[in-house]
């Protein structure tokens, strides 16, 4: 087991008298490829939201190398290097795919009021710098052509790309993609998928929500099932294949295995 | 002739005074999403604060500090910011509506104050005793009205570019990503309430800036000029000449201007006598059908936000085949 990046203990969460998360804990080792799967509603997605902030646990804790995030705001943990993309796509919508992209590093000097006017040079470097890479980033999610599209008309599956893109201008190093292959045209999947292995290889930690069993079977280890807000099953995927519990889970659940 | 040329020049500089608050709230709404319901408080505090700084002592209020022109400008927009920070501060980190309730309120609550504290600012009666700048050297009259037109306008295309050149920036693009998605916006590290605050005090500023002048121009503010209808008839020019567009903001108050001066004309020229009395209120109800007519007809203003692209870097990038 690799040294774990993304730690959680304990960690629930209750919708009134819904406990859509309860009880988990789970560690993601440095350098995994991991799979977060389990049928629909079974809290995967409020994972997502409290490992990264968006939403506070109502109790356990959320632990990044080692150190105790838990509450912390989503800006906070984007600048620690944990970033995440959303299953329904968050483009800003009146803004061109480049700008999009264009938008994520953080501390670009000309995103304070003065940077314009009192280091006019300086910005004009980072722009110029930041808009080499922005296309660079896009032209590798096959997203090149459509950079100056505003976001708001690109299709479902090119917004997916579009939040990966956005994504990795910021270097993070650890990524949580919720479903990113959901709505991408068939063709591009694996294409996809190749994308996020290269950046795996480079370093990179991923968790992937996803339900596309060849994906997932063929792409993620160690894989992680939730059931009903509860951890059920952490292992291989050639254990998984073999575990009752996980199959029963799936049983009469309308899922695209 | 003279009548006509001397008209319009009065026209234009109230126009164009009018079109820096539009400006203003071009930063607000149209860049960031901020919705000010009280343009008239942030105009006035401008206003107020330029003559209540740069006029002479007067009995019964406060104010005639005798301040040089520039500061007692720039003290007009200092009152701007310090009331749009203490109005952040309260209401951004809330809710967008709550923004907009907060904001109309802060504006009844400015004028109702200035209408009754006759010690602060006198009353209903409003400020006087402000000396107009310059005017031993250029009199009274047409000259300088002329040269205030000039002047008026010089600021103007200041703010213009000063705006241009701020929202092409990087902070132009956070701007718009948290007016578009402030969830995405905060999960891509950026924070939000902070740059909303920055981008509200200095529209405010330039609505400070706007009142200051219109104060200077007629040497005299009182309540009457800062009712919700102003902030009304600013809003209706921002969303005639194009949210997000700062041309179409500057378009928006000609002709807004222009309309609402027109249907003066003509109501109190045709309208039978009886309903002149009722001037105001008809105005107030065609301007309300021109913002709905525009919102239905053409949601994005005359002059639509323009989309901005990578210049140089599609065709570059082409031509090097990657
Ligand atoms: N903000 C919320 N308020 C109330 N209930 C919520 C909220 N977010 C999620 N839930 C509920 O919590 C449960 C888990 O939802 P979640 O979105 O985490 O599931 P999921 O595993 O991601 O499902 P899917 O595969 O359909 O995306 C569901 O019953 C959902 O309705
Ligand atoms: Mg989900």
């Amino acid at each position: 087991m690799p040294e774990p990046v993304l730690s959680t203990r304990g960690l629930s969460r209750r919708f009134g008298a819904l406990n859509a998360v309860e009880d988990v804990s789970i560690d993601i080792g440095a350098g995994t490829m991991t799979g977060l799967i389990g049928p629909n509603g079974a809290g995967k997605s409020t994972v997502f939201n409290l490992l990264t902030g968006a939403l506070k646990p109502s109790t356990g804790t959320v632990l990044l190398n080692g150190r105790d995030v838990t509450g912390l705001a989503p800006d906070r943990l984007f600048a620690l290097g944990l970033a995440r993309t959303f299953q329904i796509p968050r483009p800003f919508a009146r803004m061109s795919v480049l700008e999009n992209v264009m938008l994520a590093p953080p501390h670009q000097t000309g995103e304070r009021l003065g940077g314009r006017f009192l280091a006019w040079g300086r910005v004009r470097a980072e722009e110029a710098r930041l808009r080499a890479r922005a296309l660079e980033v896009l032209d590798f999610m096959t997203l090149g052509p459509l950079a100056d599209h505003p976001a708001g008309k690109i299709s479902g599956g090119q917004r997916k790309l579009l939040e990966l893109a956005r994504v990795l201008m910021g270097d993070p190093a650890v990524i949580l993609l919720d479903e990113p292959a959901a709505g991408v045209h068939p063709a591009l999947t694996e294409t996809l998928i190749g994308k996020i292995e290269t950046l795996n290889r480079q370093g990179k930690t991923f968790v992937i929500i996803e339900h596309d069993m060849d994906v997932v079977m063929g792409h993620c280890a160690p894989l992680i099932a939730l059931a009903e807000g509860r951890v059920i099953f952490h292992g291989t995927p050639a254990e998984a294949r073999a575990n009752t519990a996980l199959l029963d889970a799936y049983l009469g659940v309308p899922v695209d295995v | 002739m003279i009548g006509v040329v001397s008209y319009l020049v009065f026209f234009a500089t109230v126009a164009a005074i009018l079109a820096i608050a539009v400006l203003g709230l071009n930063l607000h709404w149209g860049n960031t999403g901020l919705f000010n319901g009280g343009v008239a408080a942030f105009f006035g505090a401008g206003a107020y604060g330029t003559l209540l700084l740069g006029g002479t002592p007067q009995d019964g209020h406060l104010g005639g500090f005798g301040l040089a022109y520039p500061a007692a400008l720039l003290g007009g927009m200092a009152a701007a910011a310090v009331m749009a920070w203490l109005v952040g501060v309260l209401t951004l980190r809330l809710r967008h509506d709550y923004l907009a309730i907060a904001t109309f309120g802060v504006a009844v609550a400015f004028e109702t104050l200035m209408r009754n504290a006759e010690w602060l600012a006198g009353g209903a009666k409003g400020v006087r005793g402000f000396e107009r700048p310059l005017r031993d050297a250029l009199g009274d009259g047409f000259l300088y009205n002329l040269l205030f037109l000039v002047a008026v306008l010089v600021v103007l295309v200041a703010v213009y570019l000063f705006l241009e050149r701020l929202i092409g920036s990087p902070f132009g693009r956070l701007l718009r990503a948290i007016r578009e998605d402030e969830t995405a916006a905060r999960s891509l590290g950026k924070t939000p309430a902070q740059v909303r605050l920055t981008a509200f005090v200095t529209g405010a500023v330039i609505m400070g800036l706007a009142g200051g002048l219109y104060g200077t121009f007629y040497a005299f503010v009182s309540p009457q000029d800062i009712l919700p209808t102003l902030t009304f008839q600013i809003w209706a020019m921002l969303i005639v000449g194009g949210a997000g567009n700062n041309r179409g903001a500057i378009l928006g108050a000609f002709l807004i201007w222009g309309a609402w001066t027109a249907s003066g004309w003509a109501l109190s020229r045709f309208a039978p006598v009886e309903a002149q009395l009722y001037t105001g209120s008809v105005q107030f109800v065609l301007i309300g059908l021109v913002i709905v007519g525009m919102l239905l007809w053409r949601p994005e203003g005359l002059l639509p936000e323009r989309l901005v692209v990578s210049q140089s870097g599609s065709s570059s990038r082409t031509q090097e085949g990657v």
